[in-house]
Parts: C-alpha cells; sequence; structure tokens
C-alpha cells in the first residue's frame, strides 16, 4: 500500500522490530490473556449505568414524553441533541474504514477495527432516542412500510421518515463491514485460543476461513466495493440527518450549508471520539507499537482540518443570515451569540473553533496529553453544537409571544449519562473478546508483506539497510 | 488435530507445501500455475499483491452481482415510494405532486446501498463456499498457522494431474521449506 509508493520515506507504519507472528502475539493473546481487573470494574460501572438506561426509558415509555423537558415552543430537545451527536461519533469510524481505505491510507490499520466498533455502538446510542422521541413506541412499526390493516404507508416526503431509512441502512451496512473485516482475524483466534468452547464459537464465526488466495480475492473485491458503498453511505447519512433541520422552515435552520457542514461536523467529533477511547486502550494494552504516535498525529491534523470547517460554518451561516436580508435570519444568529443561550454557544465556539488551533503545534499534536484533554474537549463542543442549533432556533422564532426558555429535566440529563453505560459495555466486550485491531490488514502494510522486500531466492535481505523507494512506474 | 491413525486407511486429500515468506509462495503460485495444476490454492495470513496474476485467476464476478442487486435496489425503493405515495394512499402534502420523484432520492439511494451491500457480503460468501463449516486442510497441524505468520500451496488430489510421487517431487523443487500429505 501506501508505504511502498512515493518519492519520500515515509515512516514505518508498524513501529519496532515485528515480525508476522509477533504482531498476532500482541493483538490476538490479548484475548487469551487473563481478564484484567480494572476490566471488571469498568465493566460494572457501565452495566449499571446501562441499567439507569433501560430505567430511564421505562420510565419515559410509561409516563410519557412530558417527563422530558420539552414544552410548546421547544418540541426537540436533548433527545434530538444525543441522537445527532451519537450518529456525528460514529462516522469516524466508516470514515476510517472506507474513505481512508479508498485513498489507500495504510495507517488506517491500527484504527479502523476499533472506530468501526465504535460506530456500531454509536450508532446503537443513537438510534434510541428518536424511537423512543415518537411517544408511543408501540406503533414505531409504523415508521416501515409493511402492509397494514389500515392500508396506510408512511410519508415518503418526510426527512424523519428519511432518517429512518438512512440510520438503518447505516447500522446494517457499518455491521456488515466490521464483520467482513473480522473474518480472516476470527480465523486467527480459532487456531490460536486453547479453551475448546472458544476454538468452536470463533471458528463458527470466521465460517471456515482458510486463507486461500481464491478467497482473498473475492473478499479484497467486496472489501473495496463495500468501502465504495459505505463512503457515499456517510455521506448520505449526515447529510439526511441535517435535512431533518433544513428541509423545515425555522429561522437558523432552513440553510444550504447544512449538510456539508454537518457531515464536517460529524467527522470531527467522531476523530475526537476515537483519539480519545485509542489513547486509554493502547496504554492499557501496550498497543503503542501499533497504534504509534504518528498515528495520532495524523488524526490531530484531521482533527484541525475539519475543526476549521466547522468554524468556517459558523462564520458562514452568520454572513448568510446578514446578506439575505431575512430579518428573523438575522435575529435568529445574533441571538445565538448574544440571547438567553449565549453561553451554550460561547462553549461551543471556544470548544471547536479556538481549541483544536493547539495542533498547528507539531510538539501539540504529538503530546498524548494534550490530544487526550482537547478531543474530549471537541467532543464536548459539537455537543454543545447540536444544543445551540437545535434549541436556539426553537425557542425563539417568529412570534414573541410563543418564545420560551427550554431546561432538561433529570430525566433528560439520566438518559443522555445512561447511553455511555451502552456503548461502554459493548465496547468493553468488543476488547475483551474480539481482536481490536486487524491483525490482517496490518501485516499487509508491513515492508515483510511485499514479496519485492525479499532477495531473488526469495529470502529475507541480509542487513536491514535503508530502502530508497523509487518513483513508482508502473502508472 | 485428528489423530493420526493408520496413514494408509485414509484418503488422501491434498499435497500441502509450506512456505516461509510471501515471496517463496509468489514464486512457487507461478511455477504451480504454469505446470498446468488447476485445483490447488496459496493460503496466506494476508492477501498478497499480485498473487491473482501468479496463480492464473480471472477477475472476480463479484463486481456484477453488486451491480444487479443495486439495480434492483435502486428500481425497487422508487417503484415502492411511487406506488405507495400516488397509488396505494395519495395523500396531499403541501400541494406537492403524488409522485414527488425529487422527495424519493434520499430512501431510493439508501435502499440501492443497501441491496448492494448485502448482495456484496453475501455474494463474497457465495463465491467463496462460505460458511463452510468442515475444511480437510484443518487436519493439518502446520496449517494452523495459515492465520499467523506460514505459506502453503495446496494442491488438491481432484486434480486432473496429480500423482503422490511425482507432485511431491514437483512441490520440494519450488522451495518449499515442508511437505505434507492432508488426509480427508
Amino acid at each position: 500500500m501506501s508505504s511502498n509508493s512515493g518519492y519520500v520515506k515515509e515512516a514505518p507504519l508498524v513501529k519496532g522490530n515485528h515480525t508476522f507472528s509477533s504482531i498476532t502475539a500482541l493483538v490476538a493473546d490479548i484475548v487469551e490473556k487473563p481478564t484484567p481487573f480494572w476490566w471488571y470494574i469498568a465493566f460494572g460501572v457501565s452495566n449499571m449505568l446501562m441499567g439507569l438506561l433501560f430505567l430511564m426509558l421505562g420510565y419515559l415509555i410509561w409516563e410519557g414524553t412530558g417527563v422530558w423537558g420539552l414544552n410548546n415552543t421547544v418540541a426537540w430537545g436533548w433527545a434530538i441533541i444525543n441522537f445527532v451527536w451519537w450518529v456525528g461519533i460514529g462516522h469516524a469510524g466508516t470514515l476510517i474504514s472506507a474513505v481512508l481505505f479508498l485513498f489507500r491510507q495504510g495507517w488506517r490499520t491500527a484504527i479502523n477495527r476499533f472506530a468501526e466498533a465504535m460506530t456500531i455502538f454509536a450508532v446503537m446510542c443513537a438510534g434510541i432516542f428518536p424511537a423512543v422521541h415518537v411517544g408511543r413506541i408501540w406503533v414505531i412499526y409504523w415508521v416501515f412500510p409493511l402492509p397494514n390493516q389500515m392500508q396506510m404507508w408512511p410519508n415518503f416526503q418526510s426527512p424523519l421518515l428519511w432518517d429512518v431509512f438512512a440510520v438503518s441502512t447505516y447500522f446494517t451496512v457499518s455491521l456488515l463491514f466490521w464483520y467482513v473485516g473480522l473474518i480472516p482475524d476470527l480465523a486467527t483466534l480459532r487456531d490460536r485460543v486453547k479453551s475448546k468452547l472458544g476454538a468452536k464459537l470463533y471458528g463458527a464465526f470466521a465460517l471456515g476461513w482458510t486463507g486461500g488466495n481464491r478467497q482473498w480475492q473475492h473478499y479484497e473485491k467486496a472489501y473495496m466495493l463495500l468501502a465504495g458503498l459505505a463512503t457515499p453511505l456517510v455521506l448520505s447519512v449526515h447529510t439526511i440527518v441535517s435535512f431533518d433541520f433544513a428541509v423545515s422552515i425555522i429561522p437558523g435552520w432552513h440553510t444550504t450549508i447544512f449538510p456539508p457542514y454537518f457531515v464536517a461536523g460529524a467527522i470531527f467529533s467522531g476523530f475526537a471520539m476515537v483519539m480519545t477511547l485509542m489513547i486509554i486502550a493502547r496504554k492499557i494494552y501496550g498497543l503503542q507499537d501499533i497504534m504509534t504516535i504518528d498515528h495520532i498525529e495524523k488524526m490531530n491534523i484531521i482533527i484541525l482540518v475539519t475543526g476549521w470547517m466547522v468554524g468556517f460554518a459558523y462564520i458562514m451561516e452568520f454572513f448568510i443570515a446578514w446578506y439575505s436580508g431575512v430579518e428573523y435570519e438575522k435575529f435568529a444568529f445574533v441571538n445565538r451569540a448574544t440571547g438567553p443561550y449565549a453561553w451554550a454557544y460561547w462553549i461551543m465556539m471556544s470548544c471547536n473553533v479556538i481549541a483544536p488551533n493547539f495542533f498547528w503545534f507539531k510538539k501539540m499534536r504529538r503530546s498524548i496529553t494534550v490530544s487526550f484533554i482537547l478531543s474530549i474537549v471537541v467532543n464536548i463542543g459539537m455537543w454543545f453544537e447540536r444544543f445551540v442549533i437545535t434549541v436556539t432556533s426553537l425557542a425563539q422564532d417568529f412570534l414573541p409571544g410563543s418564545w420560551a426558555y427550554y431546561s432538561p429535566t433529570w430525566v433528560d440529563v439520566l438518559t443522555y449519562v445512561g447511553t455511555f453505560g451502552l456503548f461502554f459495555t459493548n465496547f468493553l466486550l468488543f476488547l475483551r473478546f474480539l481482536p481490536m485491531i486487524a491483525i490482517a490488514e496490518v501485516k499487509m502494510v508491513m515492508p515483510q508483506a511485499d514479496p519485492h522486500y525479499y532477495d531473488e531466492d526469495g529470502n529475507e535481505p541480509v542487513k536491514e539497510t535503508e530502502q530508497v523507494n523509487e518513483p513508482n512506474t508502473n502508472n | 488435530m485428528s489423530d493420526q491413525v493408520k496413514e494408509t486407511d485414509k484418503t488422501v486429500f491434498a499435497m500441502l507445501a509450506e512456505y516461509d515468506n510471501p515471496a517463496k509462495l509468489m514464486k512457487a503460485a507461478k511455477l504451480v500455475n504454469r505446470a498446468g495444476y488447476t485445483k490447488f490454492d496459496a493460503h496466506s495470513p494476508f492477501p498478497i499483491h499480485g498473487m491473482d496474476g501468479a496463480m492464473g485467476l480471472k477477475e472476480s464476478k463479484l463486481g456484477w452481482i453488486v451491480l444487479s442487486h443495486a439495480l434492483v435496489g435502486f428500481s425497487g425503493g422508487l417503484a415502492l415510494q411511487v406506488w405507495a405515495s400516488s397509488i396505494a394512499y395519495p395523500i396531499n402534502i403541501g400541494g406537492r405532486p403524488f409522485a414527488n420523484i425529487p422527495a424519493y432520492v434520499p430512501v431510493t439511494f439508501e435502499l440501492t446501498i443497501l441491496l448492494s451491500a448485502f448482495a456484496a457480503v453475501f455474494g463474497m460468501f457465495f463465491l467463496n463456499n462460505l460458511p463452510k463449516l468442515h475444511n480437510s486442510l484443518f487436519n493439518s497441524e502446520n496449517f494452523s498457522r495459515v492465520t499467523d505468520d506460514k505459506f502453503f500451496i495446496c494442491i488438491e488430489t481432484e486434480d486432473g494431474m496429480f500423482s503422490e510421487e511425482e507432485t511431491q517431487k514437483f512441490l520440494e523443487g519450488t522451495g518449499a521449506s515442508h511437505i505434507e500429505k492432508v488426509y480427508e
């Protein structure tokens, strides 16, 4: 892949003197080793939070949406904010696995499995909110085009219905993509684990994979096609999420910049979330050789770039509000920055537009502590972005007589906290039972994977000489 | 994995040659292909660039499977919406036409992607004969390292050119580090 082409010698993607088998051991043996004590603690806490989520959802369904802080003016509150926030986080996973794959970015192999898992669990958390937001969850099947005794069909002109299709397709495709990527690594675990039951289970999910080139041939084609399908999909999903707002006529929502702005924001927050999780995991599991500081730096650059895209959108929205000459539009934006929710607006601005600028400095980009803190700051900022968009536009729209102030209730807050329980319960199970790094793909980007690495008789080059990469003449 | 009872009692499934690295595997695959064997495969822990050419494989047909499903998803999705909104349950929404095609783009697109993705994954399973819960290759002790760091060429007895002595001799000349018979 990318490591073998180009004029400039690239830093190796895997650090340390690793062989194929030491990579296998590094990743696959995590599953074999005894479960660390902290895992039980983390799992216990996550489970309790997940229990809290189910309690809150039960209470909501029992009592009705009145237990949330919504009022007549502000009909969309934390539930929608959390939905957009969690979906957005998920998008980095698809971006890393699909978009970077199509661009032949070899460094994605260290983090793609991880990020894809994050996608799936984040979309699970996201999906809960619109589902319970309908109020009568027991008739949720009305959103699907199923023949029914009322002879009614869904309204296909509604962005909310598009959302149903977009998010469910996204979840399904992400799951398929993740599973296809897992098959060769599940085969590795099948061949390694000592317990009979483990070997049987991994073996069943590995589907009898033998690594034959006749399999790899179709496998690689399928993977490439899935990447090609997932790329427009991820763009479409957040575009459609932004349509939930943009297709309405509320000032502050009705803007054409929303789709690209939402997609950039999603990637921004998603990369930040991958960063947070990755910094913890690489430390705990000693994976610094695979998830290197170079990876962190590259991700920080993406955070910086997408942060500025988002910042550009904030500024452009303001400009267009003024330039359009529409009174309500102008008011909506000035009111965001100076009105009753100015505190939220400025939290958003400082977290999303100002904070990432630390990454202009190489020292900061390569500092684990700074990366970790900023990744959390960005996620806070992106939550507030959705808060600002959703709440400020509704709270003060056309008629001052109907203005209101929105505050969440304890149910809102605890439901949101509970989704972290669901997320981390799944994530911890993933860390414990599945290879958290795509073993086969990491091997692929090692220099030894290239048949041209060896001399004419097929032996390892005698000395580790500095390999000068020659220009690629094949194209 | 299986108990090695009496070798003569069992039928041979294939001849399995082991190689140390991708370069040796690639070279061997070229030789096997050139010798005229057809029922063989080159097994490796990761896909090796250029191996399709070395083995003389044709381009994967998966793209066509995916395309056909994409077309079904596209036309089916569009037809569902037009039919539901203008024939089965026509409803006037803001005075827009019943068959409001631009509004049907998102769902049509999603269904196209959904069906294509299913086709890509299950089409790949189909072409690869997966899931396959038993494979005689797993009877070989060494073969378990194919998912770790070893490379193998397996020539099946079903191949027209296969003969135990000849094939073994031939594989010895391809730079294999170990050769064994795999039983059914």
